[in-house]
């Protein structure tokens, strides 16, 4: 079911923040982050990320068409190479 | 044979009804279209005058995307997730059903015909059947 439109997005507060200030001084680093849950807003476009996915950190270059999504969205969880077949 | 937006010909069913042939109208957009047009829902498609159809499709063509126009939006869309690479966008790479369904069994729209796995479960029961 689709989250209520009167709460509004969720956003981390606290990753909003650390945005917030790495546009402040135009830092260029990614932001390393396991806040998957968070929606991504227009402010975060240009933004880079590094998201944990239970494993590793993904990285992720935000664009404009990405707003809306989640984090979580991009860094996949699980991994499937097929089954079978001959492998050189 | 009466024509709607395009290449659309419902044929010798009720308005209502022939109206859901076009892509994009369903039984909801049918209704609503002629109440505005207010034409009656169970006249036959090929008994409609030509101003009543000129109405229909003037209404339609204004307030609703159909045919070519939705598909290209619903195609754009997907486009859209793929290019992306979000999780749905991966799923529709992969031929995979989207919203989370199971996919241990069953997901054959999506899938495609069976590919039978030697060895699996289940394939010795079905040569012994």
């Amino acid at each position: 079911m689709a989250r209520s439109q009167k709460k509004g997005p969720y956003v981390d507060e606290r990753l909003f923040g650390k945005v917030a200030k790495a546009k402040e001084i135009g830092a260029t680093t990614p932001i390393r982050t396991w806040a998957r849950r968070c929606t991504i807003v227009p402010e975060f476009v240009g933004q880079k990320f590094e998201i944990h996915n239970g494993k590793v950190f993904m990285s992720l270059y935000v664009t404009e068409d990405m707003v809306g999504h989640k984090l979580g969205e991009f860094s996949p969880t699980r991994t499937y190479r097929g089954h079978g077949g001959r492998r050189k | 044979m009466p024509r709607i937006v395009g290449v659309d010909i419902p044929n010798d069913k009720p308005v209502w009804i022939a109206l859901r042939y076009i892509y994009g109208v369903g039984p909801h957009i049918a209704e609503q279209v002629l109440k505005e047009a207010n034409i009656e829902p169970h006249t036959k498609a090929k008994d409609l005058t030509e101003d009543e159809l000129s109405r229909l499709a003037d209404l339609i063509q204004r307030n609703y995307q159909v045919e070519g126009e939705l598909r290209r939006m619903v195609q754009s869309n997907i486009t859209r997730l793929r290019d992306i690479a979000c999780y749905r966008g991966l799923r529709h790479r992969r031929g995979l059903p989207v919203r989370g369904q199971r996919t241990r069994t069953n997901a054959r729209t999506r899938k495609g015909p069976k590919k039978t796995v030697a060895g699996k479960k289940g394939v010795k029961e079905m040569h012994r059947g």
